[in-house]
């Protein structure tokens, strides 16, 4: 059982592992000029370079502790307001024409706005993310409170649950599967605003090291930063997708 | 608790307003009275208010016009006076089966182990034992019915509101359910108002079917539906057949009406 499935997981990733082989073929056989793009073997020498004096690591701290702040202020705000929304008319009423408007708007249009307002520090990234992740929480939200069949509601007050009860014991479960699909888009949404921002904005962290090495042409450490990013991306995803399964264990 | 489960339906004209489109007239100056411990069953087409009449008694939604008192006390909302059980069960899927059968009792402050108790006797009056850890996803259609019925009967109604409880499962389900349902009714005299467009079941479970006309719902007639003897045997004596090809009769009817005003 073991070996087989350390074996299906070779299998799964195994297109990474070409991918890598191609990029390293591309370059030393002169296919992709060196000047453009480091061998891939130079990258990995490159990001432990990075790593093993720590400098990768704590940038990499400083992106993240932004990218949770950001989101969890968009989680507790999100779900609230969705929530809210979706039990209240007159909630919705004034909410709705904002979410309207300011839905489609590419949030790092907002990154002058941030740095304006909330200058250079962790402040204007922060502020930046948590916009950015509100709406896809709140409409998920939203639509999970109000996917919530009657039935289950009629039933708990039935059983002597008042209104207020049931918004936490009955609307907040029954909506936790779109909730969580929300915060999961959000996710994403968060480390693609933490790095953009941080090209643009920042003295410090992963984005600002990328932005940072390509400036300098110090390309293999350059690759090693965003490859850095796309791993903490992949770990942060499936991480919650294990949260979820572990929340969501009711559901067959 | 209260132990008078008396419903008195006063007149009561109620229209379905569907977010689009124009209300649906459903009940017209509808008036029944259910005597404690009454066994009913509401019986009419598809359509025609027998639902929305029991959600009503439930609290489930505004009256429009007219009065259901239950008990001598208007309704206005919900409460644990009227157990529900619906078609699709309606249990809560983050729930187990316990902690289903737990909901009620955690509202009504019972203490914790007398309500595990509580419940566990009410478990195993269904026969989920074994069962208790279960999600609603993990139960076939007639388990989770159970764990619906055992939840609504934990709480101890003085009213169990029934919606085509049965609707949803299998002829062999549905036959062992009525069984149960009827020992259950035997053993805690609730007043039952039950819901179905199955005359055959309406007969066999209940002691007065009331049925109903197509939309707009109006009370059509009332008949009696007690027998000597109990027991699935009496679904084969003449005047269990008589009666039940009678109410087939004058519901047929209805139904026809109602496929007709569909078409139209």
């Amino acid at each position: 059982m073991q070996g087989s499935s350390i074996l299906s997981t070779f299998y799964r990733y195994s297109p990474l592992l070409l991918l890598a082989l191609m990029w390293e073929a591309a370059v030393r056989t002169g296919v992709i000029s060196e000047l453009i793009l480091p061998p891939f073997s130079e990258t990995l020498t490159g990001w432990w370079a990075l790593a093993s004096d720590g400098a990768l690591f704590t940038q990499a701290a400083s992106s993240l502790k932004r990218a949770v702040s950001g989101l969890a202020l968009a989680i507790v705000f999100g779900t609230t307001a969705g929530i809210l929304m979706a039990w209240n008319v007159k909630i919705r009423t004034f909410l709705n024409p904002l979410i309207q408007m300011f839905y489609p708007m590419p949030k790092s249009a907002l990154i002058p706005v941030m740095i304006l307002w909330f200058g250079l520090g962790d402040m204007s990234k922060v502020v930046l993310i948590f916009l950015g992740c509100l709406l896809p929480i709140v409409v998920s939200s939203f639509n999970g409170a109000r996917g919530v069949e009657d039935v289950l509601i009629w039933s708990a007050r039935s059983l002597g649950a008042s209104r207020r009860q049931v918004l936490w014991q009955i609307i907040v479960p029954a909506a936790m599967p779109e909730i969580l699909t929300g915060i999961r888009t959000a996710l994403a949404i968060s480390f693609v605003l933490l790095v953009s921002s941080e090209f643009v904005i920042a003295r410090d962290g992963i984005g600002f090291m990328i932005s940072g090495f390509g400036d300098e042409g110090v390309y293999d450490r350059m690759f090693a930063c965003i490859m850095t990013v796309v791993a903490m991306g992949f770990f942060a995803d499936r991480l919650f997708q294990l949260f979820m399964r572990r929340v969501l264990i009711w559901r067959e | 608790m209260a132990t008078d489960g008396t419903i008195r339906i006063e007149n009561v004209t109620h229209h379905y307003r569907p977010p689009k489109g124009r209300p649906v007239h459903a009940l017209d100056s509808v008036s029944l009275e259910v005597k404690n411990q009454e066994f009913v069953a509401l019986l009419g087409p598809s359509g025609c208010g027998k639902s929305t009449l029991l959600y009503l008694i439930g609290g489930f939604m505004p009256i429009e016009s007219g009065t259901i008192r239950v008990g001598g006390k208007p309704v206005t909302e919900p409460g644990p006076d009227r157990g529900v059980v619906f078609q699709h069960f309606a249990l809560f899927p983050w729930k187990t089966v316990l902690g289903n059968v737990l909901y009620g009792l955690e509202h009504l402050r019972v203490p914790k182990d007398e309500a595990r108790e509580r419940a566990q006797r009410f478990i195993d009056m269904v026969h989920l034992t074994g069962f208790e850890d279960s999600y609603p996803s993990q139960l076939s259609g007639g388990m989770k019915q159970r764990a619906a019925i055992a939840r609504t009967l934990a709480v101890d109604p003085d009213i169990l509101l029934m919606d085509e409880p049965f609707g949803a499962l299998d002829a062999q389900t549905r036959g062992i359910m009525q069984e149960e349902l009827l020992s259950i009714w035997q053993g805690t005299r609730k007043t039952v108002v039950f819901v179905t467009h199955d005359v055959r079941e309406a007969v066999y479970l209940a002691e007065r079917v009331v049925m109903m006309t197509a939309r707009p719902g109006r009370i059509m007639e009332s008949v009696d539906t007690r027998f000597d003897e109990g027991g699935p045997g009496v679904m084969d004596r003449p005047d269990f057949v008589e009666k039940s090809s009678y109410i087939w009769n004058r519901i047929k009817g209805e139904a026809m009406a109602a496929v007709t005003a569909k078409a139209s």
